[in-house]
């Protein structure tokens, strides 16, 4: 049965008051009443198609002038910022255990830390377990094309992290200037040489930026391996999930001026492989492996996607345990 | 530039000095004209680089000894024994020596394919450490890789299976050491030589043995013919330990010795008054030194123990050699000497030793009334080259609290030496004679010491001989400050304060009586002229 077989004959047809097509005509109605504000002597003139613009200031990509996160009052909103707010809630999220700080006891100058990418948590949780030496002076290599293409982004990334554009598509003097000009002015920097976040877990092949600048400047590179990230956070995923994450510092490598930067950049991917290795061994069958040239690739294996997927597999920790020992327990 | 050490001499206008005193300090007003105070040399500027520096050392090693990775090969059977402990002190900052040597070693084996290692903490008849103490010394990487699958082992001075006699020197000393150091195709020692006693052949001759090789050198007899235990030529104890390294050696037991030196940067940044002459204390050493009284002073004795236990020293390493012992031994004995050694002119009548809260055996423990006497007259006293510091018949007077307390799961035969052989006797001939054997061979002490972190039952005699030159040479010994029926029952005399002390002491050797008080810590070897 229909509203039309209801006794009293047809329904009546309902109406909205106002309808899209009604709100089109007043908007279209409005527009010409106030176009007379906006256009010229108001508003900005037409420019002349016979007349050639000068060309755009880019101030954005690697562009972007970061200098001002580095005067006195950005480090000290930083620093409460990322002591008050980013370093709770990174050890909330991710938990870390850091492992090797003790190889960088000696260290006094300013060095490149290079580290493994699999998630966005990456930097932050690195900017809360790098020791405090080198935390207050650090900056963080960023891609401009992703992190500095809007003046909203670029803003926040230079404000929260300090990070500095980098070209990763290719190499940009400009870039190459900036990062030389601060690591020679004491500033520390933490790079992911891969260019980017892992997309299936494994890590991608490494580019030699970091080995560059640290033959460039003298400074030597700290691999760094994150392991745990990205389960919590990973690319492509808007889904937190807290979790048990481990970085290992690594012995510091330093550049020989004669050799290729290419040589570096093969012995730190080397060196970030044998501390994955070491996160899931042990730091002995770690080194056993490097010298015999038998360190699984953070690369994982060739094949289907399937394959890789499975290769990853569950990671494997041992366990530590930090507990104080005291008798009676231990007895 | 680290200034060399000095010896002040007291007039009126000297401020009143630091004087250790257990888990604390006082200032202490010493008689102007006839006192002196010696204070240590400043820290050596440390090495740079160590981690290269050890590189090198293990690449150019010393003496007739082929580089470490020639005497490493696939297959072979690789032991790496370390210093336990009772080094440095107090325990230093991480990383700590042992950790960067063995790694810097286990690096080589790696680069070797050496699988076969086994890693031994040289404990002789101290405590086994615990798990945190251990990862403190080797650090985590070099603990998660050998621990759990057990070739991290601490050495069992009682384990008849684990142990090989290599025969008796020329003077009818047994050696007898760790099974697995004496079979294997190398054995490499890490050492870190916070004193100029620590190192050489007494490294594995001590460190590895059983109680019936330490007995030959731990005793009355060996211990009143060291002097000093810091002057190797003139000391009987490292008389013996050379002449069972040197046996070891003609057994076929091959060594590769790794010695460390530190400098004596004993103290953190907060608590540099400790290490500074008090005319030089700016007024944060001054705010800092009456805070930390103030609040001890308030604090709980256990409080105040944890607080200074968890001390950890900013030492740096100096140097470090490695190579056949001999010769590494002398390279690190003239090191230790440079960082040490203080000129004093001539002996005194009255020597004022200050305590500290730590000696080699109470690290994470209590320090008992034998390891005061341990550290007064074993230690302190032996901190010379040439003479003691006080002349034969003199007084030395310690500072301690000296409490009636013992740590009873690390020192468990200390309390019946106290309670039932100090009752009876402090002469260490008749505790030697009367009692040793007794604790040495008791069953419950031996098993306390396999399976918990007991020393061994004879260890409170050693402590007891370690004093006993000291005991032959002085007059008298007066303890300040200390708990008086603990002080009678080391059969001293307590005080209450340091005039009291030295007026005591005049019965003894005048009123006119020179005085020396050693400004220890940081570590010094007196050299008396």
């Amino acid at each position: 049965m229909t509203g039309d077989d209801l006794a009293g004959g047809a329904r009546p047809q309902r109406r909205l008051p106002v309808s899209p097509g009604w709100l089109a005509d007043a908007r279209s109605g409005l527009r010409g009443r106030l176009r007379p504000l906006s256009s010229f002597p108001l508003g900005t003139p037409p420019w002349p198609a016979t007349v050639a613009r000068p060309p755009v200031e880019r101030t954005l990509g690697t562009d972007y002038d970061s200098d001002w996160a580095r005067s006195p009052l950005a480090r000290t909103g930083r620093a409460v910022v990322q002591e008050v707010l980013a370093a709770p809630l990174v050890k909330l999220l991710a938990a870390p255990t850091v492992t090797g700080v003790d190889r960088l006891a000696h260290l006094d100058e300013p060095v490149i830390f290079a580290a493994n990418h699999a998630s966005h948590l990456d930097a932050p949780l690195l900017v809360s377990v790098i020791p405090d030496r080198w935390r207050r002076e650090l900056f963080v290599a960023g891609a401009a094309d992703y992190f500095f293409d809007t003046r909203i982004k670029a803003a926040s990334f230079a404000f929260l992290l300090n990070a500095v554009p980098i070209e990763r598509q290719r190499v940009s003097r400009v870039s190459a200037r900036r990062v030389s000009e601060l690591l020679e002015d004491g500033w520390s920097m933490l790079i992911f040489p891969e260019g980017g976040r892992s997309p299936d877990g494994w890590g991608r092949p490494h580019r030699a930026g970091a080995a560059w600048m640290a033959q460039r400047t003298g400074r030597p590179i700290v691999p760094v391996h994150i392991e745990g990230t990205r389960r919590i956070l990973a690319k492509g995923s808007s889904r937190v999930h807290p979790g048990r994450t481990t970085v290992t510092f690594g012995a510091p490598l330093r550049a020989d001026p004669a050799a290729d930067p290419r040589v570096l950049a093969v012995r730190l991917e080397e060196a970030i492989a044998a501390l994955a290795d070491e996160t899931a061994n042990d730091w002995y069958t770690a080194r056993l492996r490097a010298a015999a040239g038998t360190t699984p690739a953070l690369t994982g294996p060739d094949g289907a996607d399937w394959r890789r997927a499975w290769a990853l597999g569950r990671p494997r920790r041992p366990e530590r345990s930090r507990r104080r020992e005291r008798w009676p327990w231990n007895a | 530039m680290a200034r060399p050490g000095f010896v002040l001499e007291v007039d009126r206008s000297t401020p009143p000095i630091l004087t250790w005193h257990g888990e604390g300090f006082r200032l202490e007003r010493l008689p102007a004209g006839r006192s002196r105070v010696i204070y240590a040399p400043e820290p050596l500027k440390p090495l740079d680089d160590p981690d290269e520096e050890i590189r090198q050392a293990l690449l150019h090693p010393m003496g007739d000894s082929a580089p470490l990775p020639d005497l490493l090969f696939a297959g072979m059977r690789l032991t790496i024994a370390f210093d336990d402990i009772s080094l440095p002190l107090p325990p230093m900052r991480r990383p700590d020596n042992r950790q960067r040597v063995m790694e810097a070693v286990l690096e080589m084996a790696a680069a070797a394919g050496v699988d076969d290692v086994v890693l031994i903490c040289a404990l002789a008849l101290h405590r086994r450490m615990t798990e945190a103490e251990l990862r403190h010394a080797v650090g985590d990487r070099v603990y998660d890789a050998f621990a759990p699958s057990g070739r991290l082992l601490q050495h069992d001075a009682e384990d008849p299976a684990g142990l090989v006699h290599l025969g008796q020197t020329d003077q009818g000393e047994d050696v007898e050491i760790n099974r697995r150091a004496a079979e294997s195709d190398l054995l490499v020692y890490v050492n870190i030589n916070l004193v100029a006693m620590d190192g050489g052949h007494k490294s594995v001759a001590t460190g590895l043995a059983s109680y019936r090789s330490l007995r030959h050198h731990h005793n009355v007899r060996t211990m009143r013919h060291s002097r000093s235990f810091m002057d190797q030529e003139r000391s009987e104890l490292h008389s013996s330990n050379w002449r069972m390294g040197r046996l070891i050696a003609a057994s076929g037991v091959k060594v590769f010795q790794i010695e460390t030196t530190l400098n004596n940067d004993a103290f953190p940044e907060q608590m540099g008054f400790l290490q500074k002459r008090e005319w030089e204390w700016t007024a944060r050493d001054r705010g800092a030194y009456l805070a930390t009284t103030k609040s001890l002073s308030l604090a709980p004795p256990r409080v105040a123990r944890s607080i200074f236990q968890s001390i950890k020293a900013p030492h740096a390493m100096t140097s470090v050699y490695a190579g056949e012992v001999e010769a590494v031994h002398r390279a690190t004995t003239d090191m230790v000497y440079r960082q040490q050694l203080v000129a004093v002119d001539g002996q005194t009548d009255i020597a004022v030793f200050g305590l500290p809260h730590l000696c080699p055996y109470n690290v994470n423990s209590i320090m008992n009334p034998i390891l005061v006497m341990c550290m007064g007259l074993g230690y302190l006293f032996n901190l010379y080259r040439g003479q003691p510091v006080v002349r034969r018949g003199g007084v030395a007077i310690l500072s301690h609290p000296t409490p009636w307390a013992f740590h009873p799961v690390h020192h468990p035969s200390y309390i019946d030496f106290f309670e039932e052989v100090l009752a009876d006797t402090t002469d260490p001939v008749e505790i030697e004679k009367n009692y040793e054997a007794r604790f040495a061979n008791d069953e419950w002490y031996r098993h306390l010491y396999r399976t918990s972190h007991a020393y061994h039952g004879v260890h409170p005699f050693y402590m007891w001989y370690w004093g006993a030159h000291a005991l032959e040479h002085l007059g008298r010994v007066i303890i300040v400050g200390g708990e008086p029926r603990s002080v009678r029952r080391l059969g001293f005399s307590p005080a209450s304060t340091l005039a009291d002390a030295l007026e005591m002491a005049s019965d003894v050797v005048g009123r006119d009586a020179t005085i020396t008080h050693l400004h220890c810590p940081p570590i010094m070897i007196a050299d008396v002229s």
